[in-house]
């Protein structure tokens, strides 16, 4: 069983399809003893890095998911959840999970792209990586797939290690970390096509191992 | 970097897809469900519904519609036509959908976007304008006002203004439909998009009028919008997706490719 941890933070019902699409079952919940027990998790969230901390907090669940990581259980971050698991965010000065060194950004204003063109923030829409490792979950994927994104702060390791994929928007910013058993991404592979299931379906299967 | 998005707009009478010319004449074409895992496969990258159902006690019948959707495709979708109250949005991001579109309903009461983005985030909020080009005065300074009942009912606001205080506001998206384009199959109000997209920080999706693959190039490059609605020319099979993005990507249009 695979857990979509629940802490009031966005529809959750896109992934809980995409996953139910592959055939991996799976499981809307906030209920700390049930987390614990599922194989596998998938963090989610849309939202404000501070109501999300504090919801986590409130619910139990920042305790859960550092003792998941922990226990060596594969988990997969998304968007929002590819960034409170960093140590702090600069939405809303927050304090977050710290499973992995670093912090999160807001984009920087004003913002050109090469040509010398405005960009608009939030980065939204569809957009490509480009991996800078190989990594088991992101198996399959080709430089050509582009993948769906909102959102306008981005996660910023402090180790270049935790990085596995970038994405440039005006600059060029980490959007797949990753570290021992988590791998995150600022994009949702739940909206992203053929390309996102693919991501998706690689989780599920994906024991946490992998040669950083 | 981002792709220009091409996007199928369907029109949904009582669960059914129609295509409106001019906001007259509807014809049945179809299941919206079947139609949207249709542009799904072929490479939209996100579809809009826009519900037409004249009585608000059918309007279930959307939801359900969304519902199916939502299980159907894996890209994000919107739904507008007939949401006034967070309720409404409510209903609509539960059973699926990324974005709800407000119109009528933000002329009628500026404050729901603002609601709206409190409640369910900006990226959830889309302001869809109408929009008719009339001589420029001192209360339509841009030469474009607000129209609502498909054109027949002038607002008195000026379309730049709209835009900018929406975007204030907390809208995350424009979809900007050139009344006066809409359904001529003649190209986009290039000027109409170029002066609310050089002047808003959101992105914005043109509508109304495409007819070829000219007009849609014309649009994402001069008219610089980020995403454009197609609806007749796809649906009346004039052009696949697929055909739109290989030629937009043959003349240098930064498009998402499947294949």
């Amino acid at each position: 069983m695979i857990a979509i941890i629940d802490y009031k933070a966005g529809n959750l019902k896109s992934v809980e399809r995409a996953l139910e699409e592959l055939g991996f079952p799976c499981r809307i919940t906030q209920r700390t003893e049930e987390i614990s027990h599922c194989e596998r998790i998938v963090f989610p969230g849309v939202g404000a890095a501070g109501k999300a901390m504090a919801d986590l907090r409130q619910l139990g669940l920042d305790r859960v998911l550092k003792e998941a990581f922990e226990a060596q259980k594969p988990i997969l971050g998304i968007c929002l959840g590819a960034q409170i698991i960093l140590e702090r965010s600069e939405e809303n000065k927050t304090l977050c999970l710290g499973i992995i060194r670093g912090e999160v950004k807001l984009f920087p204003h004003p913002l050109f792209s090469e040509e010398k063109e405005r960009l608009k923030i939030p980065h939204m829409g569809w957009n490509g990586i480009h991996l800078r490792k190989k990594h088991p979950v992101m198996e399959g994927i080709t430089p050509s797939d582009e993948f769906y994104f909102v959102h306008a702060y981005y996660p910023r390791p402090s180790s270049d290690k935790r990085v596995i994929g970038t994405t440039d928007y005006g600059i060029v910013f980490p959007s797949v970390i990753g570290h021992r058993n988590l791998i995150a991404m600022q994009f949702h592979p739940e909206k992203s096509g053929v390309a996102g299931l693919r991501i998706l379906k690689n989780f599920c299967t994906w024991d946490g191992r992998h040669a950083e | 970097m981002l792709s220009k998005r091409i996007i199928p707009c369907l029109d949904v009478r009582d669960g059914k897809t129609t295509k409106g010319i001019k906001f007259k004449g509807n014809v049945d074409i179809g299941d919206p469900v079947e139609m949207a895992r249709f542009y799904y496969e072929e490479g939209a990258d996100e579809i809009v519904f826009y519900d037409i159902t004249a009585s608000s006690d059918r309007r279930d019948i959307m939801i359900d519609v969304v519902n199916r959707v939502a299980e159907e495709i894996f890209i994000p979708f919107s739904v507008g036509g007939g949401i006034r109250t967070l309720e409404d949005m409510r209903r609509v991001l539960l059973a699926g959908a990324e974005k709800v579109s407000v119109n009528t309903a933000a002329v009628q009461n500026p404050d729901i976007i603002a609601d709206g983005a409190r409640a369910f985030g900006s990226q959830c909020i889309v302001l869809g304008m109408d929009v008719k080009k009339v001589p420029v005065s001192e209360k339509i300074p841009s030469g474009y006002e607000i129209v609502i009942h498909g054109g027949r009912t002038h607002m008195d606001i000026d379309a730049l203004a709209w835009a900018k205080g929406a975007e204030d506001q907390g809208a995350g998206e424009i979809c900007l439909n050139s009344i006066d384009a809409d359904g001529s199959q003649q190209g986009y109000e290039m000027a109409l998009t170029a002066l609310i997209c050089e002047n808003v920080n959101i992105p914005v999706i043109a509508s109304g009028g495409a007819g070829n693959i000219n007009h849609l190039y014309d649009v994402l490059t001069r008219g610089k919008a980020d995403a454009a609605l197609v609806a007749s020319i796809v649906h009346y099979g004039t052009y696949t997706i697929r055909q739109i993005k290989d030629e937009l990507h043959t003349r240098g249009v930064k498009v998402r490719m499947l294949w």
